[in-house]
């Protein structure tokens, strides 16, 4: 049996709640500084989108076939090249990080190229331990290397060979620029910091603190304890959502094409869930320090690696894509990047609701019921 | 003096390992991190959907098609037979790429002119679209190499690549060396923080204070029980991957635990200067988080150092989880040596420095 929610008290609870979050500098750290920071960083500092590598060349070849080569090089706005004379002193600079690759000609370069019927092979060399560089220096140096080839070729008189050439169009965003989606995805980082971090914290506190008794021992409802833990903070959540949204569409120029109503839709019930999953955590842990590790490990944790706002789902072993089905923070990147880029695709931004307001009523319903059986 | 230290050191523990559920809290995620990150966190392209909207119907697009559907990258192979159908698996996340085909394509091949394949890829996914786009172009240039082949044209040059230090580009080779720095970072940042904040909060730090351990004493109390905890989580990931993932470990075991132990001083220093300016639990968790967040971004683990503006990169000098990813895989996977990993090692140490003297000056200036 639930008991009327009384709203006078409901209000007070409301008002000394609001009050805790905006007298701690704390919160509003977390609410309305970092966000910010994280979208700078987010917009800036993670580009995946390599830009200029710095990679050796050692001519061991001097000839003007081998220059000409090297040409192709230089004129890459891929690569910073930088020229060695032997390849101990490059092989050095690569495992010190200070190159991330290295091309080598070899002797007898120029030789080989003339004889008809032979190869002339060019050593290229990527450093591994950086993976993503790595296939890109590879890319490039090909690139670069099919460029000459071609050139070559037709300086020759020759009919360059068919080539079979794509045409890549990135829908939805033409530059391909990895901050078009790493910055809606991020928004969905910010959030469950606000919902599940803060709130994991709320509850435990005044069991720490022994307030809890004080309250239980009052004429508050389980009803109204929870509704006023969750009510501010969800406030709190909502203006740093529509905060971050407008930081990335008018500073960091990150189109926005879906409709506001739908994006504080979606943004309610996913801070349901995330805001029930803190309370949950709170409610059942009772200390401040292992509720914060467990919010950390439940929520925060699962959202940057199994979210798919940074690393993508479908590459990921079966088992790991269905644990990904458990995360409401994977449906909210899907509905943040398709609102941002697509607009209203409706059946994704459906399916995806539907999803978080499940998981919404279950971590709150949840929640409850240990808030019942504290009480009795 | 020592034996003080060591009753603080062993009181600290006690409080860490307490009862079960704190127990479980540095253990568990451990394990469980340890078993899901190595694949979740991958940027490799595996196991997506290739969709092909063919509008020719020659023998050559139908081999074009047959060896995508044998590629790893993509297990399905999806077949379009119109423009709506194209807009509708982009839109709707069914197909990360369309290639399409235009309907004089293997006409064009045969005759051996130049023709163009359109790829069309979804924006909001442009990373593992530019590296499904890398798979596709191999595909298509390696059929082209082939029919080359075919008409007895040897190439009169060709690319050997090797990939050094990790030779399969495999991505759990760059993954858990990082993981062993995020991992140790993430505990001992949280146990020095939070546990003089819980001090201050109950009241049991002016119950140190009067007694007579200094403050300088009481910080290496609180120190060295984090670095205990980093360094046993960061032996069980090592553990893992060189036992479970099997990656060859290459350098000295040596260097590593000394510039662990660095490291860990360096983080505790962060820690306990967060918590100097810390009323509360609260506070110090959401401060160690808002210094946590922005230091594994800008590490080099999920992007490239080197891809970073100039400005923010001289700003990560004083990150030290940055410093730290390149001496772990650089000894595991590199056998760097100490001098050459100087450049790396020597701001830690002013890191760690820098943030326990100004921890220390801020506990004096909290008691004066």
């Amino acid at each position: 049996m639930i008991a009327p929610v009384s709203f006078r008290r409901l209000r007070a609870l409301c008002q000394k709640e609001t009050w805790q979050i905006l007298r701690d500098p704390s919160s509003n750290l977390i609410a309305f500084v970092l966000p910010v920071v994280m979208l700078f960083i987010f917009g800036y500092g993670i580009n995946l989108d390599s830009s200029a590598v710095n990679i050796g060349l050692v001519l061991e070849d001097k000839s003007p076939e081998a220059r000409r080569f090297a040409e192709s090089l230089y004129g890459s706005p891929f690569f910073k090249v930088r020229t060695a004379q032997r390849r101990a002193e490059i092989e050095q600079a690569l495992t010190e990080g200070r190159v991330r690759g290295f091309v080598v000609v070899p002797v007898d370069f120029a030789e080989k190229l003339k004889r008809p019927g032979d190869t002339a092979p060019l050593l290229v060399v990527a450093d591994g331990s950086e993976p993503n560089t790595a296939s890109f220096v590879q890319n490039y140096v090909s690139g670069a290397w099919s460029g000459w080839m071609q050139q070559r070729a037709s300086e020759r008189g020759e009919k360059p060979p068919a080539r079979i050439s794509i045409e890549p169009r990135f829908w939805f965003n033409p530059a391909a620029e990895s901050r078009n989606f790493l910055i809606p995805g991020s928004i969905t980082i910010i959030m469950t910091v606000i919902g599940a971090l803060l709130t994991s914290l709320v509850v435990a506190r005044e069991w720490e603190r022994g307030t809890m008794e004080a309250l239980l021992a009052s004429p508050v409802t389980r009803t109204e304890l929870l509704l006023s833990k969750l009510l501010p903070y969800y406030a709190l959540g909502i203006v740093s959502l529509f905060l971050c949204v407008g930081v990335a569409v008018l500073v960091m120029r990150v189109p926005f094409r879906g409709s506001l109503l739908v994006l504080w839709g979606i943004g309610s019930l996913f801070l349901a869930s995330s805001l029930g999953l803190g309370l949950l955590l709170s409610t059942v842990l009772r200390n401040q320090f292992t509720a914060a590790q467990a919010a950390l490990n439940a929520a925060f944790l699962p959202a940057v690696m199994l979210s798919g706002f940074l690393f993508e789902i479908r590459s990921m072993p079966a088992v790991i894509q269905g644990v990904t089905y458990l995360i409401p923070a994977r449906y909210f990147v899907t509905a943040m990047q398709t609102l941002f880029q697509a607009g209203n695709v409706s059946p994704v931004l459906l399916s995806s609701g539907m999803f978080l307001a499940a998981a919404g009523s279950f971590f709150i319903g949840l929640t409850a019921l240990k808030t019942r059986r504290r009480m009795e | 003096m020592f034996s003080r230290i060591l009753t603080l050191i062993v009181k600290e523990l006690e409080m860490l390992l307490q009862d079960r559920q704190s127990r479980m809290i540095l253990i568990v995620p451990v394990f469980l991190q340890l078993a899901l990150f190595p694949f979740a966190a991958t940027l490799e392209v595996k196991n997506n959907t290739l969709a092909v909207y063919n509008e020719d119907s020659g023998r050559e697009s139908i081999e074009l098609m047959q060896r995508f559907s044998q590629a790893q990258a993509f297990t399905e192979l999806l077949t379009l037979h119109s423009e709506a159908e194209v807009r509708r698996a982009i839109d709707n996340q069914q197909a990360l790429i369309v290639v399409r085909f235009p309907p004089e394509f293997s006409r064009d091949v045969a005759a051996g002119r130049s023709p163009k394949v359109q790829a069309i890829l979804d924006g909001r996914r442009s990373n593992s679209g530019q590296i499904a786009l890398g798979y596709v172009q191999q595909i298509i240039s390696e059929y082209g190499s082939e029919r080359l082949d075919l008409q007895q044209k040897t190439a009169p040059s060709a690319l050997v690549v090797r990939y050094w230090f990790n030779p399969n580009l495999d991505y759990v080779w760059h993954i858990l060396p990082c993981l062993i720095a995020i991992i140790t970072s993430i505990n001992a940042l949280v146990v020095t923080a939070l546990s003089v904040a819980r001090e201050r909060e109950q009241g049991t730090l002016d119950q140190l204070l009067v007694s007579p351990l200094t403050p300088g004493m009481i910080m290496i109390g609180k120190i060295i029980p984090a670095i205990l905890v980093a360094v046993v989580q960061g032996t069980i990931v090592l553990l893992g991957a060189v036992f479970v993932y099997r990656i060859p470990f290459e350098g000295s075991l040596l260097l590593l635990y000394g510039s662990m132990v660095l490291y860990s001083l360096a983080l505790a220093g962060f820690g306990l200067l967060i918590s100097s300016i810390c009323a509360t639990q609260q506070q110090a968790f959401l401060g160690v988080f808002s210094f946590l967040m922005p230091a594994i971004l800008l590490s080099g683990y999920a992007a490239p150092v080197d891809n970073m503006p100039v400005w923010l990169q001289y700003l990560d000098w004083v990150n030290p989880m940055r410093h730290f990813i390149v001496i772990v895989k650089g000894v595991f996977l590199k056998d760097m040596g100490f001098v050459a990993l100087l450049p790396n090692l020597y701001p830690l140490l002013v890191i760690a420095i820098c943030t326990l003297s100004a921890a220390n000056w801020m506990f004096r200036r909290r008691l004066g």
